[in-house]
C-alpha cells in the first residue's frame, strides 16, 4: 500500500519485500489499488525474532515464491520497466449480479459453499420471497445504499444496499424482525471479518427496548449458542461483512494466522439492563434509555475469567487477570449480575465509571515488561517516538518503574448473565462505536 | 419456477455479494537506468523487526554494491498510517525506495 503510493503519487521507484505467507493479498491489494505491476519480492515467514545472521541469510538467498534471488528482483524492481501493458489484466468496471443463475437446491448450496458465501455450516437460500419478507421489516428501500466495508485500512471499500444485507440476513436464518438490528450493524462500517494475522473477532452488545421486542437473551447462556435472536443476528454480522466487503478468503483477503471461534456468532448479546445496578453501556455513550442500539468491539482474542470478587485480595486477583491479558487489548469486563453487585461491596463502585477509574489505576506493568511486548513494539512505540501522549510519558519510566497498561477510554464494563454463579470475565478488546437501532426501522 | 427450496425445480435466489469500487489505474515511476551513484531509501514500516531486516539489506548494498547510497527510514508512526512527510522527503532528496518487510 505505502509502496504503491510512494511509487505512482510521488513518481519514486519503489520495491516493496514481503513474506512469502503474503502472496496472494499483495497480488489482490496492488490489483485491487490499480497498480498490478507494482514491484515486490518475497522473502521467507517470519521475520519476527530472527537473528541478525538468519535475517542476511534472507536477504542473500532466493524468493521463495519465484525461486529468483532476492536482490535480483529488488534492483530489477528498481531499474526495469514494466513490460507489457499490465492495466489490461483489470476489470475497470464489474457490476455484481442481482440474482444468481437459477439451479437446484442441492446445486445451490454448493454454489454458495464453494463461492466463500457461507460460514461452512448450512445456510438458507436467500429466495426473492424470503429477502421481501425480511425487507418489509424495515421503512428505507431496498435499494438504498446501506454503507460501505472493507476488511482491513489497506483494502478498498466495498459498497451494498439494503437489500444486499437483507440476503446476508437471510441465509444467517434471522427473523425479519431482527433487520433493523442487523442494518445498523452493516451501516456501522465495522466489519466483523477483518483481515489482521492476529485474527480477530467482534463482539456485539445490544441495549435498548428492541432487546425485548425481539427475543435477545441477556440472561443465562446469553453468549451461548441457545438464542436464536442472538445467534443469528451474530452470524448474519458475520455473513454480511464478508461478502459485502469483498471476501473474506484465508490467505487472500483472511490473514488471521490461527482464527478465532467467536467469530462464528461475534459473541452477540444483550445487556442485562433489569438486572444490572449500573447505568446500560448505551447510556454510557450518550444514548436515552429508550434508545435501542447495537455498540460493536473488534479485536477480541483473549478472555480471562474467574468466579466471585473475594473479600480479602480481590484487587489482586484482579491485577493479576489484568497483567495476564495482552497489553495492547484493552479489557472490557462482562460481569453476570451478580459479580456487578460483589464489586459494589467491594470496592464501593457504586457507577461503572468509579469502577473503571479503579481498573485504569490498577492495571499496571514494569516498564521494560510493557514496551517488550510485540503489539506494542508494533502499534504504540512508533507512536511514543512521535510524542503521542500518553505513551510518550511512558517511555521515559525507568525499566522497573510500573506504568499503566490502558487508558481509561479503553476500559468497559458490560452487565449479562443470568444469575446462576456470580463468574465473569475480561475480553480483551477495542470498543468501535454504538449506532442507533432504531434509524433503521 | 417455484419461490421455495423445495424438489428438484430450478429456483431463483439473490446474489450476496456487495459492488466492489472502481479501479482506478495507477501509473508507475519510471525505472532508473541503473543503481549507480543513486540514492536508495530503505523504508522500516516498524513492524516485526523489519528494521533489523532492512539492515541486513543495507550491509548487502555496502558490499555488493557500494556505489549505491542508501539510507534507513523509520516510518514515522505505525504502518497503518499514510506518511506523507517521510514521502515527500525520499522525493526530495532520493532517487528510490525499499520497503520491507510488512510480515
Amino acid at each position: 500500500m505505502h509502496a504503491i503510493a510512494l511509487d505512482s503519487k510521488y513518481s519514486v521507484p519503489t520495491v516493496a519485500i514481503h513474506t512469502n505467507v503474503f502472496e496472494k493479498a499483495v497480488q489482490s491489494v496492488t490489483r485491487m489499488h490499480g497498480m498490478p505491476q507494482a514491484r515486490y519480492t518475497f522473502v521467507p515467514q517470519p521475520v519476527m525474532g530472527k537473528t541478525a545472521a538468519q535475517l542476511r541469510a534472507y536477504v542473500d538467498g532466493k524468493s521463495p515464491i519465484s525461486g529468483r534471488p532476492v536482490m535480483q528482483e529488488v534492483i530489477e524492481g528498481l531499474t526495469r520497466p514494466a513490460e507489457g501493458d499490465h492495466l489490461k489484466e483489470i476489470k475497470f468496471e464489474r457490476t455484481t449480479p442481482r440474482l444468481v443463475d437459477s439451479d437446484t437446491d442441492d446445486n445451490l448450496h454448493r454454489l454458495f459453499l464453494e463461492n466463500n458465501w457461507t460460514d461452512k455450516l448450512p445456510i438458507v437460500l436467500p429466495t426473492e420471497k424470503r429477502v421481501a419478507a425480511m425487507l418489509a421489516h424495515t421503512s428505507r428501500k431496498p435499494d438504498e445504499v446501506a454503507g460501505h466495508l472493507r476488511s482491513n485500512q489497506f483494502r478498498q471499500h466495498w459498497e451494498f444496499t439494503v437489500e444486499k444485507v437483507a440476503v446476508n440476513a437471510v441465509m444467517a436464518g434471522a427473523r425479519p424482525e431482527y433487520f433493523p438490528v442487523i442494518l445498523a450493524l452493516a451501516a456501522s462500517g465495522v466489519s466483523a471479518r477483518g483481515s489482521t494475522t492476529s485474527s480477530m473477532a467482534a463482539m456485539v452488545v445490544v441495549n435498548g427496548p428492541i432487546r425485548n421486542e425481539i427475543g435477545m437473551n441477556s440472561g443465562t447462556g446469553a453468549m451461548a449458542p441457545y438464542n436464536h435472536a442472538n445467534a443469528t443476528i451474530g452470524r448474519a454480522y458475520g455473513l454480511l461483512s464478508q461478502n459485502l466487503q469483498g471476501g473474506s478468503i484465508p490467505g487472500d483477503s483472511y490473514m488471521g494466522s490461527q482464527g478465532n471461534g467467536y467469530a462464528y456468532g461475534s459473541v452477540t448479546f444483550a445487556e442485562n439492563e433489569e438486572r444490572s445496578p449500573w447505568a446500560p453501556f448505551h447510556v454510557q455513550h450518550g444514548f436515552k434509555p429508550t434508545d435501542s442500539t447495537v455498540s460493536i468491539f473488534t479485536g477480541c482474542r483473549s478472555t480471562a475469567f474467574t468466579l466471585g470478587v473475594r473479600e480479602k485480595y480481590w484487587p489482586e486477583h484482579v491485577r493479576n487477570m489484568l497483567r495476564g491479558m495482552d497489553a495492547h487489548s484493552a479489557p472490557t469486563f462482562l460481569l453476570d449480575p451478580i459479580a456487578a453487585r460483589q464489586y459494589i461491596d467491594r470496592g464501593g463502585f457504586d457507577t461503572k465509571e468509579k469502577m473503571i477509574e479503579w481498573v485504569y489505576e490498577n492495571a499496571l506493568m514494569p516498564a521494560g515488561e510493557y514496551w517488550d511486548y510485540q503489539l506494542i513494539q508494533n502499534y504504540i512505540y512508533p507512536r511514543a517516538t512521535f510524542g503521542e501522549e500518553p505513551y510518550a510519558s511512558k517511555l521515559k519510566a525507568a525499566p522497573d518503574e510500573m506504568i499503566k497498561m490502558f487508558k481509561p477510554d479503553e476500559i468497559h464494563i458490560v452487565v449479562v448473565g443470568g444469575e446462576t454463579n456470580g463468574y465473569w470475565r475480561i475480553m480483551g478488546c477495542n470498543y468501535q462505536k454504538t449506532v442507533s437501532v432504531d434509524e433503521w426501522r | 419456477m417455484a419461490d421455495d427450496t423445495n424438489g428438484t425445480q430450478k429456483i431463483a435466489v439473490l446474489d450476496p455479494v456487495g459492488f466492489p469500487p472502481k479501479i482506478a489505474p495507477k501509473p508507475m515511476a519510471p525505472r532508473l537506468e541503473s543503481l549507480d551513484g543513486k540514492k536508495i531509501y530503505l523504508v522500516d514500516p516498524r513492524f516485526d523487526d523489519s528494521g533489523l531486516f532492512l539492515r541486513q539489506v543495507q550491509d548487502w548494498f555496502t558490499e555488493r554494491m557500494p556505489s549505491v547510497k542508501t539510507e534507513l527510514v523509520e516510518m514515522s508512526s505505525v504502518y497503518t498510517k499514510d506518511d506523507p512527510k517521510t514521502w515527500e522527503m525520499i522525493k526530495a532528496n532520493g532517487d528510490g525506495a525499499i520497503i520491507g518487510v510488512g510480515h
